[in-house]
């Protein structure tokens, strides 16, 4: 188990590395750069230049990036060139608020998505059966950013039920410790501050859950209809035990299996931030950090941050390896 | 469950054989198709200690009476007529509580595929302990220490440490030895073996023939036998049914059968058991076409077709009804205008009859 884990974590060298020399010649083959950017489109060549000196990127490339590279690894990625905080502190920040989104979402996916899907398994053919089919097909269907626009425009705008941008009202003015406000609200026994943090997931973490919600429904109703068929359940009735035990024991364990993985993927790929969705929001996480820091030809930012979520994700996946091993037997590693 | 433990009026009674069925019918309708009539008229009862074969090639029906005396037959699109008795009870139409409670506790039920038929997720020992909680009201411990005794019991060693392993990490006759040890669990009076050897290799069937046969034995389970492999049927029935195309055609006991087969369709199945003092270069005597040229009961008889004997009258309906399963000596039923004839049987001996190659030696 230890082994494995390590070599998962040693796998993390190369991929780190790939991606950080695609990220450079990438950002770096961008039109504008940041100086233009942060002097303004009238800036003289003279102003352009001694801007790129003071931050480095008058050097050749390789330069700049054996220098990124020498710092990297201390967990370094330099300062923004839009904030002139260090892209460390700027992501730690972030990235709490897009955890709690992810969570939000993935709370709202699971929850309404395995119950749906075993319903309309055993539910075989009912119209219940046929509107988690239709549904789930929109779900996927619809673009993500038109939805949050739909639900802010509807909820928040029109009707006025909930927060439509940020993380929390400013006036409320909460104790941040963790950077996680409904986390922070608890611990500090600041109720209205949780609670209102709360409520600015709703909309975006809807948005959001939709993709998963709509992949867990017909994952779970397919694996559900599958499971029943199989002869362990026949097995289970033969012993005569009650319809609950069988349901639940013999069922559903085996049908959340397949369920369980998808639920990771979805979640690692949420943590990796939601550009459009919490741009849409104004939420304050890591996707509207990389969709400021792109406008901006925030060099420094675009770099830590990808980099910082590639590790997130590949840490989110050996977690989903590990608890599928938990879950079936079968794939434990030794 | 013991028998106390029921109520009065589902409480199984001793004087009536443990299972009667009579005149089972199983149709398997699907909105927009033909309705197939899977099992028709069929009918049987097994006494305690008895050993009841049912026989026939895949696709007779003889797993479909098992599932239907079991009440596992899906509820949508089957429709199941006649009766099913266990120990006087009526179970066609009970209740799911009722059968549930039976299920398990008076009769159980062992599969073909060990594998399958066991969950991949949970351990043995849960699967085991289960049935026990369930119908002897058991706390997890005690359940525990009976399950390891069943475990034991079936043949399985080092008990204890099985118990915790999953399906997977046993092999096929240990599994097939665990699935036997959940069914008898709670000492069933009816135990129904689906082909339990099937899928094992032939070492195996054997100590797993062996272990049923000492368990009906010891303690007089009435034990209702579908296989399509006669060496089963010569080493454990006491009685057997052959059956074709859902219904019986031949019902006789375990000695007059392989004696004297009357039906071609038996005579064509001992015919076809390769054998060893042949001699080489002896082809094999398989039945021609297969179970899927059956005709229509209601056209005459479904093995018509492919029998050897078949005459005229066999494919003509007499008097309105099918050919009738009828009297043939004591102890014997029958089902064929044409049977085969043996040199020792009071029947005419020069009748055109071939006598069936297996039988004669």
């Amino acid at each position: 188990m230890l082994r494995f884990i390590v070599r998962r974590l040693l796998q993390l060298v190369p991929i780190l590395l790939g991606l950080s020399v695609l990220l450079f010649a990438w950002l770096r083959a961008l039109p504008g750069g940041p100086a233009q950017a942060a002097l303004g489109e009238r800036a003289t060549p003279e102003a352009i230049a001694r801007y790129n000196e003071l931050f480095g990127l008058d050097q050749p490339i390789w330069v700049q990036y054996l220098r990124f590279l020498g710092r990297a690894v201390q967990l370094d990625f330099g300062t923004s060139s839009r904030t002139g905080r260090t892209v460390t502190t700027e992501f730690l920040e972030r990235m709490p608020g897009t955890v709690e989104l992810t969570l939000f979402a993935m709370v709202f996916a699971i929850g309404v998505g395995i119950p749906l899907g075993y319903l309309a398994a055993r539910r075989h053919g009912s119209w219940l059966d046929s509107g988690a089919v239709i549904g789930s097909l929109l779900g996927v269907a619809i673009p993500v950013f038109f939805l949050a626009y739909l639900l802010r425009l509807l909820f928040a705008v029109e009707l006025g039920w909930l927060p439509g941008s940020g993380r929390q009202e400013v006036r409320i003015d909460a104790t941040h410790i963790t950077n996680f406000y409904v986390l922070d609200g608890l611990l500090t026994r600041e109720w209205d501050a949780a609670w209102d943090a709360l409520l600015h997931l709703v909309l975006p973490g809807i948005a959001l859950g939709t993709i998963p919600l709509a992949i867990i429904v017909r994952i779970t109703r397919a694996s559900v209809l599958d499971v029943v068929n199989e002869d362990y359940v026949r097995t289970a009735n033969a012993k005569g035990l009650s319809a609950d035990t069988v349901r639940r024991r013999h069922v559903i364990r085996n049908a959340l299996l397949p369920v369980s993985t998808t639920i990771g993927l979805q979640t690692g790929l949420l943590l990796s931030g939601a550009v459009l969705t919490e741009t849409v929001f104004a939420f304050g996480g890591v996707g509207s950090a990389i969709y400021d820091a792109i406008f901006t030809r925030d060099f420094a930012v675009l770099q830590g941050f990808i980099l910082m979520l590639a590790v997130v994700y590949v840490l989110v996946n050996l977690l989903v390896d590990i608890s599928y091993g938990l879950l079936d037997p079968r794939v434990r590693v030794r | 469950m013991s028998i106390e433990a029921l109520p009065p009026e589902g409480a199984l009674r001793t004087d009536v054989p443990v299972l009667e069925v009579e005149d089972l019918s199983v149709t398997f309708a699907r909105r927009g198709e033909q309705p197939t009539r899977a099992v028709d008229g069929v009918s049987f009862s097994v006494a305690a200690g008895e050993t009841v074969g049912l026989v026939g090639e895949s696709g007779c029906g003889k797993s479909v009476t098992s599932l239907a005396v079991m009440g596992l037959l899906p509820r949508r699109g089957v429709q199941v007529g006649g009766s099913v008795r266990l120990g006087g009870t009526e179970l066609l139409g009970a209740p799911d509580r009722t059968l549930r409670r039976l299920r398990g506790a008076e009769m159980a039920m062992v599969f073909q595929d060990p594998l399958s038929s066991l969950n991949p997720t949970v351990p043995i020992g849960t699967q085991v302990t289960e049935v026990l909680v369930e119908h002897r009201d058991m706390g997890k411990k005690e359940a525990a220490t009976e399950a390891a005794e069943l475990l034991d019991r079936v043949g399985i060693p080092d008990p204890t440490r099985r118990l915790k392993e999953y399906p997977h990490q046993l092999s096929g006759g240990m599994r097939q030895r665990a699935l036997i040890a959940m069914a008898l669990a709670c000492s069933p009076r009816l135990l129904i073996a689906d082909e339990p050897t099937t899928a094992l290799d032939v070492t195996i069937q054997a100590q797993i023939l062996e272990l049923l046969r000492e368990l009906v034995v010891d303690s007089g389970t009435a034990l209702v036998m579908i296989t399509h492999d006669l060496g089963v049927v010569a080493g454990l029935c006491d009685r057997v049914h052959v059956m074709y195309a859902g219904k019986v055609i031949e019902t006789a006991d375990r000695h007059d059968l392989f004696a004297r087969p009357r039906q071609p369709y038996t005579g064509g199945l001992l015919a076809s058991v390769p054998r060893l003092d042949a001699g080489r270069g002896i082809p094999l005597t398989p039945i021609r076409g297969s179970a899927r040229d059956a005709i229509p009961w209601a056209e005459g008889c479904a093995f018509a077709p492919r029998c050897d004997n078949a005459q005229d009258d066999c494919l003509t309906e007499v008097a309105g009804s099918t050919v009738p399963l009828e009297y043939d000596g004591p102890g014997r039923e029958l089902r064929c205008r044409h049977p085969l004839t043996h040199p020792s049987s009071t029947a005419g001996a020069t009748s055109s009859g071939s006598t069936a190659s297996g039988a004669g030696r």
